[in-house]
């Protein structure tokens, strides 16, 4: 009797014999009928890889990123039919992969790329309106705690992973200089969004998501950068809708 | 969340199309021959954002079909239950007009294979099968439906005929038919079988939806055709004249066009739906 793992371990490694059992019509041996399934879950798990790192993809060529996407695929097989979010193991998969050691950003740019899917998929933020603040005393602002939406999401980088994505969105691409980075990604509505972060920047938004006071997260950021300004990252977290004021904070 | 009164409690014995996102704004203008829609459950399992919101909006319009590709029903693991629940929640808030699933299996020792792998037609699967079907309908608290499958090759073991199969299958579960119309031309190709003797056979009165598609044409290694069900191109003329003999035994049924692959613009979909349509008419007037 053919068992289902056979068919799986057979299906994954085109080395191995068609499992015993499996035939044409008229007897004949199954040959090329069973390379169907092969080539259906290569392809499949392949496009989705695709659609999930496009600029990983830009970065190391269509014949590389399909290649590498076979050994990926068989060494992290889907562990839910939720395609939407398969590919989370890649940036480790990707740090661990030899042919591209020499390129040591892209397991931070597949981090992003992973983060927007997230997000793309993410619950819809709390509606806030930031009109909500403007009766406040400075005093009472920086007391007030925020929830981050939960498409929001940081990502800090000893590479300019930013830029470096945002360079593949246009075309010619102009890659970046070489320096450390921090990313922010919001979705205002429906489509993600990639902020490049001034220094301090990731600090303060993983204050606030941690439930600090403005205050303490404006405090936190200043620690890391002396000159951190609060007013261009406060006002780029409400312009893109990426925080709400936690309850009992209610304004009164 | 819409009301708990399913707006569209069954899907019209008119023409849908499997719904692509690129067509959102085509189909909200002007939907034409197409009457109800059917979605892929595994592409709204997400918590938010565009995917849901564009299924909330055409769930107020449109009857919908939640069509699962990834349940594994036919696995020999037990069914997933987190991905059970998943389905459990889609179904509960969208109240489709159907739920449907395929005589296949997927999933293996917890690795998710993205295809949709054939089964040998033995007691064996039968009883599993059968297990997971109760196991669905009980979770879900309605009826499924389940596809018959494109086959490429035939297991030794096998001791059913196909139809007889998903006879018993919906005689013991109480779960009704899904009968891919282009599966079945596909399949007695590729098995080398007479498909208007399986539409003859097959348990037409417990048929809830009809699919159309189109695949590939290949060859095996000696040279005998290979057909390859990759809803990737229009319904072929034998398809078309297949669908049109269902029809006639049948009676007017809800019928969908699939295509997943190289996925045409809004009008050339539409066309083949009004293609349906006029044959539908035929057997309704």
């Amino acid at each position: 009797m053919m068992r289902q793992a056979d068919f799986t371990q057979a299906m994954l490694d085109a080395e191995r014999a068609v499992p015993a059992g499996l035939s044409a019509p008229g007897g004949r041996p199954a040959g090329r009928r069973f390379d169907v399934y092969r080539n259906n879950v290569a392809v499949g798990l392949t496009e989705a890889l695709e659609t999930a790192f496009p600029v990983l993809r830009m970065l190391v060529g269509d014949e590389f990123f399909a290649a590498m996407a076979g050994v990926f695929l068989r060494a992290h097989p889907p562990e839910t039919p939720v395609l939407m979010l398969y590919g989370a193991q890649m940036p480790a998969f990707l740090a661990g992969f030899p042919p591209v050691a020499h390129l040591p950003y892209l397991p931070d740019v597949a981090r992003l790329e992973y983060a927007l899917r997230v997000a793309y998929h993410a619950a819809d933020a709390a509606p806030f309106s930031p009109e909500a603040l403007n009766s406040l005393e400075p005093v009472a602002l920086m007391q007030l705690r925020f929830r981050l939406a939960p498409a929001v999401q940081v990502i800090r980088s000893e590479y300019p992973v930013a830029s470096i994505w945002q360079a593949h969105q246009v075309s010619p691409v102009k890659l970046p200089a070489a320096q450390p980075e921090d990313a922010l990604i919001t979705r205002p509505e429906f489509d993600p969004h990639v902020h490049l972060l001034p220094p301090g920047g990731a600090a303060f938004i993983e204050a606030l998501g941690r439930g600090e006071t403005l205050e303490i997260a404006h405090l936190t950021a200043s620690d890391q950068c002396h000159n951190f300004d609060i007013m261009p990252v406060f006002g780029l977290l409400l312009s893109e809708g990426a925080i709400s004021i936690q309850e009992g904070d209610a304004i009164k | 969340m819409l009301d708990a009164a399913p707006r569209f409690p069954d899907l019209p014995n008119l023409p849908g199309v499997g719904y692509k996102p690129q067509h959102f704004a085509a189909l909200v203008d002007d939907p034409g021959a197409v009457a109800w829609l059917e979605i892929h459950a595994e592409n709204y399992m997400g918590d938010g954002g565009r995917p849901l919101a564009q299924l909330r909006h055409l769930a107020e319009r449109f009857p919908i079909s939640v069509h699962g590709v990834g349940l594994s029903i036919g696995g020999e693991d037990p069914l997933d239950a987190d991905h059970l629940a998943r389905l459990k929640h889609l179904v509960g808030w969208l109240s489709p007009a159907r739920f449907s699933e395929h005589l296949a299996w997927s999933t293996h020792d917890s690795a998710f294979l993205n295809d949709l792998l054939p089964l040998p037609y033995t007691a064996d699967t039968l009883a599993r099968v059968c297990d997971h079907i109760d196991q669905v309908q009980d979770v879900l608290g309605r009826q499924m439906l389940l596809e018959n499958p494109s086959t490429y090759l035939a297991f030794d073991e096998t001791t059913w005929a196909e139809v007889d199969f998903l006879a018993e299958i919906a005689r013991r579960t109480g779960c009704g038919l899904l009968l891919d119309v282009n599966n079945v031309f596909v399949s007695a190709t590729n098995q080398q079988t007479d498909p208007y003797a399986y539409i003859d056979a097959f348990p037409l009165a417990h048929v809830g939806e009809i699919h159309l598609g189109g695949h590939d044409d290949d060859t095996d290694d000696t040279g005998a055709p290979l057909l390859i069900d990759s809803h990737g191109k229009p319904v072929v003329d034998p398809v078309w004249a297949l669908y049109a003999h269902t029809l006639a035994r049948a009676g007017a049924r809800p019928t969908l066009i699939e295509w997943d692959n190289d996925v045409p613009d809004w009008p050339v979909l539409e066309h083949e739906a009004a293609q349906a349509g006029a044959l539908l008419e035929q057997v309704s007037a």
